[in-house]
């Protein structure tokens, strides 16, 4: 079994006597004794390196992977190419295994990576100030919700339907704290009903929540539904996608006050959904109420250039009760991934990353709506995602899809019932025409055998077989 | 000290967009393979961005030479002693990373169906069983990314729980003491936090606690406590505390981040606890990273079940003879409903699990036991000599896995501030302990040298911090101007904060 220890039973004969203590037990004792575990715990003895690599293989076996899967699946993260540099720096010890960076002397490298990263995501959203990092997506969408309540003195927040469901959830969620209410605004044709958007705003609101490309794909305009936000002094929060950002206009140009969303998309695996990062920026006047790490640039007592953790005195450690948040990490080596990816893409080649998704995307959507039995639940704009209505029930073609080896995309029915027959579907660089054919021809064979399959349930009445919603 | 520049010293720190140059590139993507029509064909023209961000243009190889740099301007727990109290600087199993790393885990789309990932939700739901036998407490919900964000959980469970009885309660009770996150948490939460007195051994004052109970009575919803506390110390009061808590009608959180003193020995729920948060980065070896990513899971006791949040893993027995099958639950309608995207940072799981499918049962607590041994021998070491004289412990008996020094006579009779001897430690290679905290130490140095270190660290720790009070005797400027030999020395820390400078700014 392995220990990770280096302690011989020498060793612990000397400590011991050290301590002045016979056994390690006496140092227990001050544990009362009705609440010592007295008892092994009820967990396997431990195992070999080997043995150990063996069950997580076999448990990793049982997962339909993007390695053995052709995937279309998006809704938040995406199967991007991640450069093989990622992996080289991020796997460094000297990134891997330090702390938060409270000795800023010894943690010049993490700092100045944080600086770097702050730099790139203020570029991106055209907003002049950014967090070093926090958890992921949705919960800062929650933050923000907590910064706007900070800002404006309000507690009501009016929503897009078009925002991720799982940053409407994570902002409720959040809101029964802040004692904050939410007011969703809905969709039509794809996008946020602007005149029900102006309606919903009034002079309680705290902020507006838009999502760009919008959870259905759709390219929103961000500037003239911010218009409403402007008009009463609320916030304009906006999420976006920070790889559509080399083609989109950044929010900082359409008036938002906070751009944000999940890093994933940079420089980060799929991991079952984590861990990733949320970026976070913001205007000048918000950088005081910022949630989370910011690394600043200074001097040292020589002259020399450094980096520090500035604005402090905004932050938990220091602010305990009246602190901005309580976020106390930055997920720095997520961010340190993205900072990687995007210096390894670069200047031209994030813009031809944009580019190229708009084109096979495009392709994309135009070849699955030619297929019978398939129709666009919209058709506005998109950039990397779109969503189609099947005539057969959404389920049951996913599954029959996959048996080809296919993830065809997102069911939108749990989380919007008034799509039950929408299919959310997602492009990335990896996914070549040769594999959207695939689908498309897929889906056809598939919504045809549900066709023949429902036409023979109708003349048996026997039920039908396999398969779940 | 003679101030000769080290060559990192004189190495100027340059950004990567100052090394970038027009018409570098290092990424060669696909060709796009459709008919390509114009962009603004597909996206209106006034929704489309006009200036590229001004990224760094840089080849692959100055790309690996810039970050491989700066990596060699940090200090890590691989290349030396970390003994940061109540971070749990423990050794990360590579063997952890290589598992995350596996296809089938880090290629898995979230949305993946359940039943083509099965599993990655058995693994979830091994996860979840092991840390609930190790927190004595029956339910587990692995959601949360962070300690701070399981205290978040806590509370708003909490305020569930209540709200499900018809109670209104608007205030929570947490030691003077408490970790920063804790009160942050609190009104995140919307409640008001209401300190709690500690007494001199770290521990609750119960006099206070009794007090605060009576003035706020009805309106107490919870208390937050770390046991063994920010001394490292076990509160051998916990069970009275946790009944005046339960009578009072509030419910007792438990903060996690010394949880590496007690597995397996002692358990948060039979000591009362009905919350407990988990960091999978502390005690269960998950790398730091730096500053994150971590998790932090809670154990719940039956009565704050139903409120979990969702989706929830669980594991569903076949009735027709086949194996178990795990699925994930969001028909969960007392719910506090998500607080995050899809199911957790679940690589970090998969580190986790395997730490402790290495270790065991037995192992676990073998490593509390070590944990303990080794807090024990460096304080006993720091005792004598004259640390022992200018950096008295703060309470002197056996602690856990921690335990916490005063330099208040080293600042009387040296001169010497904690922070000197932390920025002289540097000098020495080693990273200092955790400094200035808890509060109710005065110039507080809080030191947990973990299991994974071996007793030659912990000895060359206590050499070090001697060699540093003995020139300090002869001359404190020393150590007051450390350090010497870092890549940079002290950093204006005021003047970030004052005019702050957080991005790069570009000529152009």
């Amino acid at each position: 079994m392995t220990r990770y220890t280096s302690a011989t039973p020498d060793d612990r004969r000397q400590m011991l006597d050290a301590i002045g203590v016979s056994s390690v037990d006496e140092l227990f004792e001050q544990i009362p004794e009705p609440l010592r575990l007295g008892r092994p715990l009820a967990l396997p003895d431990g195992i070999g390196e080997a043995e150990v690599y063996e069950r997580l293989a076999a448990l990793a076996e049982r997962n339909a992977d993007a390695e053995e899967q052709v995937s279309f699946l998006g809704a938040g993260m995406y199967d991007h190419y991640v450069p093989a540099i990622v992996d080289a720096i991020t796997s460094r010890s000297e990134f891997l295994t330090p702390y938060t960076p409270y000795q800023p002397e010894i943690s010049q490298g993490g700092l100045q990576v944080m600086f770097e990263f702050q730099t790139a995501m203020s570029e991106l959203t055209a907003l002049p100030v950014s967090s070093a990092g926090l958890y992921e997506g949705p919960s800062s969408v929650a933050s923000a919700g907590y910064l706007a309540m900070g800002a404006t003195k309000r507690r009501k927040f009016v929503v897009s339907r078009g925002v991720h469901p799982h940053s409407r959830e994570t902002l409720r969620t959040y809101s029964v704290g802040y004692d904050a209410e939410v007011v969703e605004v809905g969709l039509e044709g794809g996008l946020t009903d602007v005149a029900a958007l102006a309606e919903a705003v009034d002079g309680e609101t705290a902020a507006v929540f838009l999502q760009n490309p919008n959870f259905l794909g759709a390219v929103e305009d961000v500037e003239a539904l911010g218009a409403a936000a402007k008009e009463h002094g609320a916030l304009l929060v906006v999420a976006c996608d920070p790889i559509t950002l080399s083609v989109l206009k950044p929010p900082g140009e359409c008036g938002a006050d906070v751009a944000l969303g999940e890093g994933q998309p940079l420089g980060n695996r799929l991991d079952f959904g984590g861990p990733s990062f949320g970026f976070f920026c913001a205007t000048e006047a918000q950088i005081r109420r910022m949630p989370g790490r910011i690394a600043g640039e200074t001097e040292d007592v020589d002259g020399r250039r450094g980096f520090v953790l500035a604005l402090q005195t905004r932050e938990q450690h220091i602010r305990r009760e009246k602190a901005t948040n309580n976020i106390c990490t930055a997920q720095a080596l997520n961010a340190l991934g993205a900072m990687v990816h995007l210096a390894w893409l670069g200047r031209e080649g994030f813009r031809e990353l944009g580019e190229l998704l708009v084109q096979r995307t495009a392709y994309a959507r135009e070849r699955l709506a030619g297929v019978s039995g398939v129709e666009l639940l919209h058709e506005a704009p998109v950039a990397r995602e779109f969503v189609v209505r099947l005539e057969a029930p959404v389920g049951r073609v996913l599954d029959r899809v996959a048996e080809r080896g296919i993830a065809a995309g997102y069911a939108l029915g749990r989380e919007y019932p008034e799509y039950e027959d929408g299919l959310l579907v997602a492009i990335t660089e990896r996914r070549t025409k040769a594999q959207i054919d695939q689908l498309a021809e897929a889906m056809e064979a598939a919504i045809t055998a549900e066709r023949g399959a429902l036409a023979n349930h109708e003349g048996t009445k026997a039920p039908l077989a396999g398969g779940a919603a | 000290m003679a101030l000769t520049e080290t060559p990192m010293q004189a190495e100027k720190a340059q950004t990567i967009y100052e090394k970038s140059k027009s018409g570098r590139r290092a990424a060669a993507l696909p060709a796009a393979e459709v008919p390509e029509k114009p962009l603004g064909e597909l996206i209106p023209e006034n929704l489309l961005r006009t200036e590229s961000p001004r990224l760094p243009e840089i080849a692959e190889p100055e790309i690996v030479r810039h970050y491989n740099r700066l990596s060699r301007r940090n200090f890590d727990l691989d290349s030396g002693f970390y003994p940061l109290g109540s971070c749990t600087m423990k050794h990360n199993p590579r063997l952890n990373e290589r598992v995350a790393a596996l296809p089938g885990h880090a290629r898995l789309h979230p949305a993946q169906d359940p039943r083509r990932a099965q599993g990655a939700l058995e693994l979830m739901w091994l996860l979840q069983e092991s840390l609930s036998e190790i927190c004595g407490l029956p339910h587990v919900s692995l959601q949360p990314s962070a300690g701070s964000h399981g205290e978040l959980a806590g509370l708003l469970l909490t305020r569930a729980y209540h709200a499900d009885r018809g109670e209104v309660r608007t205030k929570v009770l947490a030691p003077d003491t408490s970790h920063g996150t804790n009160p942050a948490s609190v009104t995140m939460a919307g409640y008001e936090v209401v300190k709690v007195a500690t007494d001199e051994v770290g521990g609750v004052e119960m006099d206070d606690l009794r007090t605060k109970l009576a003035e706020n009575e009805g309106e107490v919803a919870c208390l937050m406590l770390t046991n063994p506390n920010t001394l490292g110390v076990f509160d051998e009061n916990i069970a009275e505390i946790a009944s005046l808590i339960h009578e009072a009608g509030g419910t007792l959180y438990y903060d996690g981040a010394n949880l590496n003193a007690v597995m397996g020995k002692s358990r948060p729920g039979d000591m009362g606890f009905d919350i407990v948060h988990v960091n999978l980065h502390k005690s269960f070896s998950q790398p730091h990273g730096g500053g994150g990513p971590g998790a932090g899971p809670i154990a719940v006791s039956e009565r704050i079940e139903p409120f979990l949040p969702r989706p929830q893993v669980v594991r569903r027995e076949s009735d027709n003879g086949g194996g178990p099958t795990y699925d994930l639950d969001f028909e969960r309608p007392k719910s506090i409903g998500r607080l995050r995207g899809f199911q957790g940072n679940f690589g970090v799981f998969v580190r986790s699990y395997a730490y402790i499918l290495s270790l065991g049962g037995d192992g676990l607590s073998e490593a509390s036991e070590t944990a303990v041994l080794n807090a024990n021998y460096l304080k006993a070491r720091l005792a004598e000599g004259r640390a022992g004289e200018r950096l008295p412990i703060a309470f002197d008996r056996h602690c856990m896995h921690e335990f916490v020094l005063s330099g208040k006579p080293m600042k009387r009779e040296l001169g010497l501030a904690t922070l000197d001897l932390a920025k002289r430690l540097l000098d020495f290679g080693f990273h200092p302990p955790t400094v200035y905290f808890p509060l109710l130490v005065e110039e507080a140095l809080m030191v947990e040298p973990t299991e994974t270190e071996a007793k030659e660290s912990l000895d060359a720790f206590a050499d070090a911090i001697e060699k540093i009070l003995a020139e300090a005797e002869t001359d404190p400027e020393l150590a007051k101007n450390a350090p010497y030999t870092t890549p940079v020395r002290r950093l204006d820390e005021v003047r970030a904060t004052r005019q702050p400078v957080v991005r790069q700014k570009f000529a152009d």
